[in-house]
């Protein structure tokens, strides 16, 4: 009937959800029914905590300075900065077995590459391997865009600029002294090598820099950064693209080698070592640190107890908190509660 | 096509500044000016004329032409007299040629933006909004390289989403508004052809001035017109201004006097006058113009001769009229603008929101990130609207029988609504029904009690003396044979009836359902409400007087029949009714309204008989129902509708006369209708009318009675001094068409006729003892009003009508000059009578009253009545109880006020002291007093008490003060105010309060238009209030709480890596993830909760209206929980970066796989957060909430898979996805979440344990068994002194000590000689 609904068109509609009748689970937060909860909670992160603690245990790391702050250091001499390819030694003692695959970091302490300006001053253009941006880099990388001549900086930027340029090799000392292999292939994420990171396609590959200059603090241009191998050259160059990935925290470790040698391959055995650095990267001046890490790794990653700590201690203050609520529900419950 | 339309106006208005202002140098008088300008337009309008007959064959004028031509349209336009001849002579020209071509056409145009300048347009509106000004200057500021935060194009986007959201939601307006606009303009009408010989259908758009167009009754006036002709042989045309201004009584208007168009059948074509008007205002009662005829005689008319566009033509057959004015350009545009967008802090009483602390700290988080206020001010403004389209969706804030819901006005303030602490309310129409119902009368000195009608009445509304005990139950049921006996009637009554029944039928329900629950409304269901059963003796008393009224010769017989017959003469004519011959479309309308009512229309002598059956009848139908038999015919219609209450009521409920009909009443036999501008007028004439007194037709000088005994008399009327506030009553003055006696009739309020009265004469005994009459009336809560009369001599009224057209003819201070004439004449009057009319309650007004008392408001009654009247409906509408100590307020005496005050506040601080068994104070006071009140020495004593007290009512205040009392409570006690009141009085009080709601009822539409919601019956406010209000405001702080949680925890993430970035402004979460965040990710969740959260179901908050007091604490508590938030979120943010940052802390993790275990981290504990507070999960909370997460990981593995290099220089790529091939991500997620939120969950177990808060405890109730629940709501509401317990409560109490019984205090210094007694229903006074 018309008349009907015009004499009630503005009813509105009597839908559950216009009345705001949705059904509805409307749980009360009280004692009585979290007790359950806190005691799961409980339970699995104690669980949680000790298998986390005993993984971390198992965990052996190996941490040395070798800024050469201490006149002991044999580095020393090199930390003034003064020396030309200063190389001096760094010594150690494994009384067992270093057991696992052993990873070799280097690790720099205060030092911020995670400043946004530090950050930014990189050109992803070439990086990319666009050949355009070689003669032209992003006005971003500036003061490292171009030289004194004007002649493009090829890669570009503070990032680039600042690689890490220290060598390590390292020697068991068992009748003189046994070279360790150290094996870089794959210490950069897969991603960045094959996909974002590329090189000019051009044979070879040093043409296509044709008319750059390289970083000025690097010694050796791009294209030549690992003479042994010529895939590991470029902006495809392991170590440069480790660099590349800025670290999040100031006092930060880079994977630099894994130990995978045939005699090595389980672990290092007991005996005496030498890492024979060749000093080049300046720390003093900001008073960072610089250091060696060797340690194996686990499911969990590298060394950390905190996690299996606070696991265990949640999990108990759940346990205690559920003895809590136990106690106030007996007091304080409710009619309804369950 | 709206395009065009738009840049004329713009154009209009810059020329007519333009011409105005070279314009002023020309002074001259205004008649000069006036006819300068008519001769020079007519006479270009005579050559243009002269042009198109001759060019009518070319084709296309010259540009030059066009140029001249739109200047002269320009010209045109600026004028202030608009010079118009009829379009007829002129029809088939091309446009160009037409008279008025100048004048915009009728379409009516409301959109704001035209549909290619849509995007600059809305975005020149939304920057004039200063906020988004803000943040795009933020955002600008990082176009400038030294201070850039982000890429400058990142930032811009959250301002970019938020405008175009706004822009989104402004084109979906706009759209609709168009929709409506096509709507309007294509509805049809009738313009007079030329060649056609007659009106032929055409679009309203197509209207244009100086057509002729034909309406008919109950069509709507499609464009301004000057009436020329109606069907009216008067030349009369009724219309309703409802859609303009809401009253709903007609409106009387006439044709352009002294056009003879009414004797002969009026042709169109033949009307060859130019008509002069003036440019259109924006005034709605000002317009005048002439009518220059081809003799050269001017007509001069005004705005009596109008029928102004949207209004409807009633009770008029057909009226022609000439187009003077097309479109829409003052009164729809002058609405108030609902604001869409408002900007925080631009309403007032911003800082008494408890959200003004959180805005500050909100300013404080700008600086760190200029992207989260844009959030949480979409939200907020998201928020509102959800809770606004809740609010007008609500059915049971539906009003059937007006078909109206409520309505929001404002739509920034809905959490408002939550926070009440003191409601103004005004009596009439708002409290009460506005509808008035004849109850007693007393005649020259005589009370007739009417106590028949008295009993009738309380049959029908089933009490008056007990609320819960509703007679209804007891009586018989409804029959069908209630029906069947209407075949004896005639068949168009029938059929209307049943009709009229029929559309309701699906409602019936509904009714049945609250007919249960107390106060009368039965009553009001019945059509019988106008009619009244005459006083048996008084009845004799005038049928003894009545057989000398047969013509002229009873008139001077008897004094005191003559006054008695000046009593009724009084009663029918000293008023404005109009008698409408209602044509069968009027009646149809009225049943879509309200059912007619069947009524007598027969002989005085039928009267009488009738009148006496029905005494008999009312008597024995109390007892018993079945052995009733129809006597006549007339009693089985009255009977009916009337006794049989349960079956009519419930049947013809919804379209009972509640709504709108209580001013006109249809007589189905006659087919007429009394049609009133105030109801109690209309209640009087059908009063009259059972004594056999009925006003047959009025015409503007002229007013046809017919009295007892079928003798119908035509009385001239000589003037009529209109009803105005400050005189309070009217006056007619008639000659007797018989004798030639010139009689003055005077109808007011008694204060006012009482000084007026001629004590010369031996009136003094009449005046006493109506004095006392009156002052029982108004005990019962009646309306009184006075009649009086004078007899003028014919050189007296001569000399007085010289004065009178003086100041008529005035053109300076007329109304004051008009005032003074009135005061004049009116005095020395003759006393004849007064009569009480009751206003009834609404319904469930004391449900509302008791439910508002128990929710912590303390309401206070603004009203212009007596304070008896006011008192007494305190009392129905419990506002005051019988055990309330009453304190009145009655003084011209400043130090005696003072006085007053000091002794209240003694007693009131006495009874209010903690622990003392709550005595309830109320307080009365009037309007003299509450002046001296308000001063400021004492204003401060006054709100002290006015605190102590429960209610207030202020009696006898102006609208004036009724604004003031709110704005001295509002910004002295700085608390949150509402008024709420119908008519155009309360409208300063509904602007000056915190919320103004509006009842749209019987005065218009002025109130409603002024407030921030309108409702359309007093008992909405309790759901309003304490459901939506509560809703609204815990929703919205708890929402806005955590948004700023929600802000401080992710903004102190990225503040927390400053420590090892160097505070270089690094983020280690992407650009883009970082804004989507807020913007997508998490923002949904907290919208949802804001809009739909529900912590008590509405049957518990309106059970326990006690709970709305949760809000009234929100303002502390509020800040307690915003502080504790902010702390909260503060600990949040700790953990949720130094768990991350301990386990990655000396490793190779670079920054953006960092940040995005952060933002991970982030999302889940935000989002349990949320989870935690959420009260009701609804399949909406669900969705929502697992949509976020879903929406989470898709936008992140889709982005660090696809932007390899995309936004330098963040390196996204393959981060999440290396991260979540990582065993530790996971377990870093599950602890920081834990953790983060330990101390909250614990927080809100604990609290919900130990000390619940009411709403708690509240929702456990809702989860036990109904039984139990009710048992456990009733203790509790006994407990806290509630209506059930604490009402047997204190009665024990009283029964043990006596001396607790509630004292009166009375203070009264009355110089009026009003009543002193001021223990007003205060049964324990009389032990005292």
């Amino acid at each position: 009937m018309p008349k009907k609904e015009l004499e009630t068109a503005n009813r509105p509609d009597n839908t559950a959800f216009t009345q705001q009748r949705l059904p509805a689970w409307q749980p009360i937060l009280s004692a009585g029914i979290v007790i359950p909860g806190f005691v799961l909670i409980g339970l699995a992160f104690i669980g949680i905590g000790v298998a986390l603690f005993l993984t971390s245990r198992n965990i052996t790391v190996l941490e040395m300075d070798y800024t050469g702050v201490e006149t002991t250091s044999d580095c020393y001499k090199c930390s003034a900065g003064t020396l030309p390819n200063c190389v001096c030694n760094l010594y150690f003692t494994l009384n067992e077995t270093f057991p696992g695959t052993v990873y070799f970091y280097y690790g720099l302490s205060n030092y911020f590459q995670s400043y946004r300006k530090f950050g930014a001053s990189r050109d992803d253009n070439q990086l990319s391997g666009d050949t355009y941006y070689f003669t032209s880099p992003l006005a971003v990388c500036t003061p490292y865009q171009y030289d004194v001549n004007n002649n493009p900086i090829v890669p570009c930027g503070i990032s680039a600029n600042s690689m890490f340029n220290d060598t390590f090799n390292l020697y068991q000392l068992v009748n003189g002294s046994k070279t360790v292999p150290l094996d870089g292939r794959g210490i950069a994420w897969w991603s960045d090598y094959n996909i974002k990171f590329r090189n000019p396609t051009s044979d070879p590959l040093r043409n296509a820099f044709n008319g750059t200059v390289k970083p000025p603090f690097w010694s050796k241009p791009v294209f030549e950064l690992d003479l042994t191998d010529k895939s590991n050259n470029g902006f495809l160059n392991q170590d440069f693209l480790v660099w590349m990935r800025r670290a999040a925290l100031p006092n930060f470790r880079k994977l630099y080698r894994r130990i995978t040698g045939p005699d090595y391959a389980s672990g290092l055995p007991p005996g005496n070592y030498t890492i024979e650095i060749a000093y080049n990267y300046p720390v003093m001046s900001f008073n960072g640190r610089k250091k060696v890490v060797l340690s194996n790794v686990s499911w969990m990653g590298g060394k950390n107890d905190f996690l299996g700590v606070a696991y265990l201690v949640v999990g108990s203050l759940c346990i205690v908190m559920s003895m809590v609520m136990l106690i106030v529900y007996a007091k304080f419950k409710f009619p309804d509660d369950v | 096509m709206f395009i065009g339309a738009l840049f004329t106006t713009a154009k209009e208005t810059r020329s007519v500044l333009k011409y105005n202002s070279s314009r002023t140098s020309r002074s001259s008088t205004l008649i000069w000016k006036l006819q300068q300008e008519k001769e020079h337009s007519l006479g270009w309008s005579k050559t243009t004329t002269s042009d198109n007959w001759q060019r009518a064959a070319m084709p296309c004028p010259s540009p030059l032409t066009l140029l001249r031509d739109s200047l002269r349209g320009q010209r045109e336009h600026e004028k202030d007299l608009r010079i118009l001849v009829s379009n007829l002579p002129y029809e088939g020209l091309p446009k160009t040629k037409q008279p008025n071509r100048y004048f915009p056409g009728n379409a009516v145009k409301t959109t704001k933006y035209s549909l290619w300048f849509f995007i600059p347009m809305n975005l020149y509106e939304q920057f004039h909004r200063f906020a988004n000004l803000y943040f795009v200057g933020l955002a600008v500021l990082n176009f400038v390289p030294a201070v850039e935060a982000f890429q400058p194009e990142v930032a811009i986007v959250p301002i970019c989403v938020m405008l175009a959201l706004t822009a989104l939601k402004d084109g979906w307006e706009d759209c609709r508004r168009f929709r409506s606009d096509r709507r309007i303009n294509h509805t049809s009408c009738r313009v007079y052809s030329r060649k056609v010989s007659g009106f032929v259908e055409r679009h309203w758009k197509d209207v244009r001035v100086g057509d002729l167009v034909e309406v008919a009754s109950n069509e709507i006036i499609p464009a301004d017109l000057l009436l020329l002709h109606t069907s009216d042989l008067n030349g009369v045309c009724h219309i309703e201004t409802a859609s303009l201004d809401g009253e709903t009584n007609l409106k009387r208007r006439l044709v352009v006097p002294g056009l003879n168009t009414q004797d002969s059948s009026f042709e169109p074509q033949n009307f060859h006058c130019t008509v002069a008007v003036e440019k259109p205002n924006d005034n709605l009662n000002q317009f005048k113009g002439y009518i220059e005829t081809s003799d050269m005689k001017r007509l001069g008319f005004g705005i009596d001769s109008l029928l102004p566009r949207g209004c409807t033509v009633r009770n008029t057959d057909l009226a022609t009229g000439f187009v003077v004015y097309t479109g829409h350009y003052v009164w729809l545009e002058s609405l108030p603008s609902v604001p869409l967008f408002l900007t925080p802090g631009s309403h007032g009483h911003m800082d008494s929101n408890p959200l003004s602390g959180l805005y500050m700290f909100f300013t404080m988080i700008i600086l760190l990130q200029i992207f989260i206020p844009i959030s949480l001010y979409v939200s907020i403004e998201m928020v509102k609207m959800g809770q606004i389209f809740f609010i007008t969706n609500d059915v049971d804030l539906y009003e059937e029988k007006t078909d109206s819901r409520v309505q929001c006005r404002a739509l920034n303030i809905p959490e408002d609504l939550g926070n009440i602490h003191y409601v103004f309310s005004d009596k009439t129409g708002t409290l009460t029904e506005n509808k008035m119902v004849f109850r007693r009368c007393s005649v020259t000195g005589t009370e007739y009690s009417h106590n028949e009608n008295a009993i009738r009445l309380a049959v029908l509304g089933g009490t008056d003396e007990t609320e819960e005990d509703v007679i209804f139950h007891q009586s018989p049921v409804p029959s069908r044979t209630g029906w069947t006996l209407e075949d004896d009637q005639e068949p168009e009554a029938v059929q209307q009836s049943q009709e009229g029944q029929q559309p309701h039928s699906g409602g019936g329900h509904h009714r049945n359902k609250e007919t249960g629950n107390a106060q009368g409304k039965a009553a009001f269901s019945s059509p019988l409400e106008t009619e009244v059963v005459p006083d048996r003796k008084l009845l004799q008393r005038v049928l003894a007087g009545g057989g000398d009224w047969d013509g002229c010769g009873g008139i001077r017989r008897c004094e005191a029949t003559d006054l008695y017959l000046d009593f009724f003469l009084a009663l029918t004519v000293c008023n404005t009714v109009v008698v409408s011959t209602a044509t069968t479309a009027r009646a149809q309308r009225q049943r879509a309204r309200g059912r007619p009512s069947p009524s007598l229309f027969q002989s005085p002598g039928e009267v009488l008989q009738t009148a006496l059956q029905k005494m008999f009848v009312f008597s024995r139908l109390c007892h018993t129902l079945s052995s009733w038999q129809p006597m006549t015919e007339d009693l089985d219609t009255d009977h009916n509708s009337g006794c049989h209450h349960s079956a009519a009521g419930d049947q013809t409920s919804h379209s009972s006369t509640q709504g709108h009909q209580s001013t006109s009443e249809i007589d189905i036999s006659a087919q007429r209708c009394y049609v009133a501008e105030s109801p109690d007028e209309a209640a009087l004439v059908h009063a009259a009318k059972v004594y056999g007194f009925m006003l047959i037709a009025r015409t503007p000088n002229s007013v046809k009675v017919r009295l007892p005994h079928g003798v119908e008399l035509n009385y001239q009327v000589l003037d009529t001094l209109n009803f105005d506030p400050h005189r309070k009553r009217m006056s007619v003055v008639l000659r007797h068409p018989i004798s030639g006696e010139i009689v003055m009739y005077t109808k007011g309020a008694d204060y006012t006729v009482m000084e007026l009265l001629d004590f010369e004469r031996s009136q003094k005994n009449v005046a006493a003892s109506t004095q006392r009459h009156l002052n029982w009336y108004a005990k019962e809560g009646l309306h009184t009003l006075c009649f009086a009369k004078k007899v003028l001599s014919e050189s007296a009224y001569k000399n007085w009508s010289l004065l009178r057209q003086e100041a008529l003819a005035a053109i300076d201070n007329r109304e004051e000059l008009l005032m003074e004439t009135a005061v004049n004449l009116e005095k020395q009057l003759t006393l004849l009578g007064a009569t009480g009319i009751e206003d009834r309650l609404q319904e469930c007004v004391p449900d509302t009253v008791m439910a508002l008392r128990e929710a912590g408001v303390r309401l206070w009654v603004l009203t212009g009545d007596k304070a008896e009247t006011a008192i007494n409906i305190a009392h129905a509408s419990r506002l005051l109880d019988q055990e309330d100590l009453v304190i009145h307020m009655n003084t011209d005496d400043k130090a005696v006020c003072k006085s007053i005050l000091d002794r209240s506040l003694e007693e009131g601080r006495r009874h209010t002291r903690p622990g003392y068994p709550g005595l309830s104070i109320g307080l009365v006071i009037d309007g003299h007093t509450l002046d001296m009140a308000l001063q400021s020495d004492l204003v401060d004593r006054f709100l002290e008490l006015a605190r102590l007290c429960r209610s207030v009512l202020c009696c006898r205040v102006t609208p004036l003060q009724k604004s003031t009392v709110v704005k001295v409570v509002r910004e002295r006690l700085k608390v949150m105010t509402l008024a709420v009141g119908d008519g155009a009085n309360d409208v300063n009080m509904i602007q000056a309060a915190d919320v103004g709601i509006g009842i749209s009822g019987q005065e218009g539409m002025q109130a409603v238009m002024a407030s921030d919601f309108s409702i359309s019956c007093f008992k909405h406010m309790k759901k309003l209030l304490l459901v939506h209000g509560h809703w609204c405001n815990s929703r919205l702080s708890n929402m806005a709480i955590y948004f700023f949680y929600k802000n401080v925890t992710y903004v102190n993430l990225l503040f927390w890596y400053q420590f090892f970035c160097g505070f270089s402004g690094t983020s280690m979460i992407d650009i883009w993830l970082l804004i989507f965040f807020n913007l997508f990710f998490t923002s949904t969740p907290p919208i949802m909760f804001g809009v739909m959260d529900r912590d008590v179901s509405a049957e518990t908050l309106l059970g326990l209206p006690e709970l709305y007091r949760t809000g009234h604490e929100s303002e502390g508590y509020s800040h307690f929980t915003f502080w504790i938030a902010m702390l909260d979120a503060f600990y949040q943010s700790l953990v949720c970066f130094f768990i991350p940052y301990l386990t990655y802390q000396g490793t190779d993790i670079d920054i953006y796989t960092f940040g995005s275990s952060m933002n991970t981290v982030s999302l889940f504990n935000i989002l349990l957060h949320l989870a935690i507070e959420i009260k009701s999960w609804t399949l909406v909370h669900w969705v929502t909430m697992l949509g976020s997460v879903a929406l989470y990981f898709t936008v992140t593995l889709v982005y660090s898979a696809t932007c390899i290099s995309c936004n330098p220089p963040s390196d996204p790529y393959w981060t999440t996805q290396q991260q979540m091939s990582e065993p530790i991500f996971y377990l870093v997620c599950v602890i920081t979440t834990v953790v983060a939120l330990l101390p909250r969950f614990t927080y809100r177990v604990l609290s919900n344990t130990l000390a619940p808060t009411p709403l708690i405890r509240a929702r456990h109730l809702e989860r036990l068994d109904p039984a139990i629940r009710e048992q456990w709501i009733k203790e509790w509401r006994g407990f806290r002194g509630g209506p059930q317990g604490g009402r047997s409560y204190q009665k024990q109490t009283q029964e043990q000590e006596p001396s607790r019984i509630t004292p009166t205090l009375s203070i009264t210094n009355n110089h009026l000689g009003t009543p002193t007694r001021s223990a007003v229903r205060h049964h324990h006074n009389v032990e005292l």
